[in-house]
């Protein structure tokens, strides 16, 4: 095994850890959306509640969203019993990690895309008012374009945080090579078998790379996004 | 053309009652600042609901508390154009001027972009960003983006306040001639003395909330008492006069009209063409007998129907000159001397004048 060449194994983990990063980036985006202007925006019951319950994923231990996700999204439990039955199953799957990876990421996702409406001027949603918009097409001509660095700084965050979650997922859907094995878990594997160690700095390199990349090309869209709307 | 307006609404202590209708091309709300004037327009807008109110534009009603009928702000189609221009900065000049066009359904479209692109001087800024734009250049294509939504309604909210006095310069002429050429009711909000007399056929006053007084143009500016104590010296009468000839040699042009002729410095329309006078109480002198050999063009002669002491040392003589009123501001010793009192003949010396125009071509 040469130093720079991957396993069949180790190019699934990395493989099924794009997919399950973008996945559930790209899924909790129109919630993340929805989440964040109603908190920026409305005045309602339970709004505090509704905030507490977003940003609990960041401060439980993630070994306890992956039980509670366990509980309710599992075969048996109270939301998966019912899922199963129209042929949607999380538990185990590789969708249950990407399900797991978006809870995890979606607090960082709304506090990004919260702050960016918070910034956007109610003056000028007034003006597009004025100029035969209903509350509807303000909210996409006006306050969604001007929202656009807010909500590819989430959709980073949220990226970021799937390549590297690893106790929710492990908890919910475990550790099955091809199948739920993300590059954290491949890593920590590696880590528990003698002779691992060459494996684990392959993977670890691969994930700082991604993470590194992430990081750049979101810098690179904020900044043509910002320099698009300065005003 | 008709605006018909009464709001009462409470905004923690302050208290916004007012209601007047107008049947003018251009009315303007005049006040000093926190006198209610864009919570008034915000309330035609729909950007606000008062507790108790009622809008109609044109016999539509808008807003009927009473009736519990609210349009809203999108329904409305009312133009708007804040003080703060407010252009969108994620679209280009031509993204924000298609903006309104694109919401309002084609059968109520009347705007031609031809003729508004022209009316403003907007058609070079099409492919730039709002933030390349100078504020004067602003304020013309936010004026552009309300037209072009075909409005029934142009409320104007100081568009001239953020501007330097060349860029106000370089508006206003553009102003007349909207409120001129295209054929809906403007309503323009200023606290300028200046703009509000050269523009406004109706003039609506607030202060503290409550309408103080409401007429025509030429009718308020007679009330010196209505201009706010550091705005005095803008005070004055308001004539309409006609341009009979223009002498190139002197580059004067004359004016007429029933008070007499007078005279002003360059060009400033073809004969025939009505313009607007604003002459300043401050600037005129009243004499009891025609002066002569004296520098001051212009000479009118009248009688004396009203003198009200303006403060300590001055008061203000009401000149009727053949029908047109003029105002002189003078010092209470010289009307002693010159023993005013109402019915005395007077010659009122215009020291200058300031004239709409001239126009744009």
């Amino acid at each position: 095994m040469e130093w720079y060449s991957l396993t069949p194994e180790e190019w699934s983990a990395v493989h099924l850890s794009l997919k399950v990063a973008v996945v559930a980036m790209l899924a909790s985006l129109p919630a993340g959306i929805a989440v964040a202007w109603a908190l920026a925006r409305r005045n309602f019951w339970g709004k505090s509640l509704l905030n507490a319950l977003v940003h609990l994923p960041l401060v439980l231990p993630p070994v306890v969203t992956g039980y509670l996700l366990l509980l309710s999204f599992g075969k048996k439990g109270f939301i998966g019993s019912y899922l199963a039955e129209i042929g949607i199953v999380f538990s185990f799957r590789w969708t249950g990690a990407a399900l797991a990876c978006a809870i995890m990421g979606f607090p960082l996702m709304v506090r990004a895309i919260r702050l960016s409406i918070e910034a956007v001027d109610t003056r000028l949603e007034a003006a597009a008012e004025t100029l035969g918009a209903n509350a509807a097409w303000v909210f996409l001509t006006v306050t969604l374009p001007l929202t656009l660095p807010g909500i590819i700084a989430g959709m980073i965050l949220s990226f970021a945080k799937a390549m590297g979650e690893f106790g929710a997922t492990i908890t919910f859907v475990s550790n099955i090579p091809g199948e739920t094995q993300t590059l954290p878990s491949a890593i920590y594997t590696y880590t528990q078998i003698p002779g691992g160690d060459a494996g684990a700095l392959k993977l670890t390199a691969i994930s700082i790379v991604i993470s590194l990349g992430a990081l750049v090309v979101s810098e690179y869209l904020a900044r043509r996004a910002g320099q698009r709307l300065s005003s | 053309m008709s605006l018909s307006v009464s709001v009462k609404h409470s905004l923690g202590s302050f208290m916004l009652e007012a209601a007047f209708e107008s049947t003018g091309r251009l009315t303007a709300i005049f006040g000093a600042s926190g006198s209610g004037k864009t919570s008034l327009v915000n309330v035609i807008a729909g950007l606000v609901t008062p507790q108790k109110g009622r809008v109609a534009v044109d016999g539509k009603v808008l807003l009927d508390t009473g009736a519990g009928l609210y349009i809203p702000a999108s329904k409305r189609r009312i133009g708007y154009v804040f003080q703060d221009a407010r252009l969108f900065p994620h679209l280009t000049v031509e993204g924000n001027l298609s903006y309104g066009e694109w919401f309002t359904p084609k059968g109520q479209r009347y705007a031609s972009r031809q003729q508004i692109l022209s009316l403003l001087g907007i058609g070079h800024l099409l492919a730039r960003r709002p933030r390349d734009l100078s504020g004067g250049e602003k304020q013309r294509v936010a004026i552009g983006r309300a037209l072009l939504a075909s409005p029934q309604l142009l409320l104007m909210d100081e568009p001239l306040a953020a501007l330097d006095q060349a860029r106000k310069a370089e508006i206003i002429p553009y102003l007349e001639r909207l409120r001129d050429e295209i054929r809906i009711p403007i309503v323009y909000v200023s606290h300028s003395v200046a703009e509000v007399m050269r523009l406004a056929d109706d003039i609506a006053v607030l202060e503290h909330g409550r309408l103080a007084a409401f007429g025509p143009v030429a009718e308020i500016a007679q009330r010196l008492d209505l201009v706010p104590p550091e705005d005095r010296d803008e005070g004055g009468a308001v004539i309409v006069m006609a341009v009979i000839a223009y002498d190139e040699s002197s580059d004067l042009t004359r004016l007429t009209a029933t008070a007499g002729d007078i005279l002003v410095p360059g060009h400033i329309g073809p004969p025939g063409m009505k313009t607007r006078v604003r002459i300043r109480a401050r600037d005129v002198m009243l004499a009891c007998e025609e002066p002569r050999k004296i520098s001051a063009l212009n000479i009118l002669q009248g009688t004396v129907v009203d003198l009200v002491p303006a403060d300590s040392s001055a008061v203000n003589v009401k000149l009727d000159c053949a029908g047109a009123i003029i105002m002189a501001r003078i010092t209470r010793h010289s009307a002693n001397v010159l023993d005013l009192k109402t019915g005395s003949r007077a010659y009122a010396v215009v020291k200058s004048v300031s004239v709409s125009g001239p126009f744009p071509r």
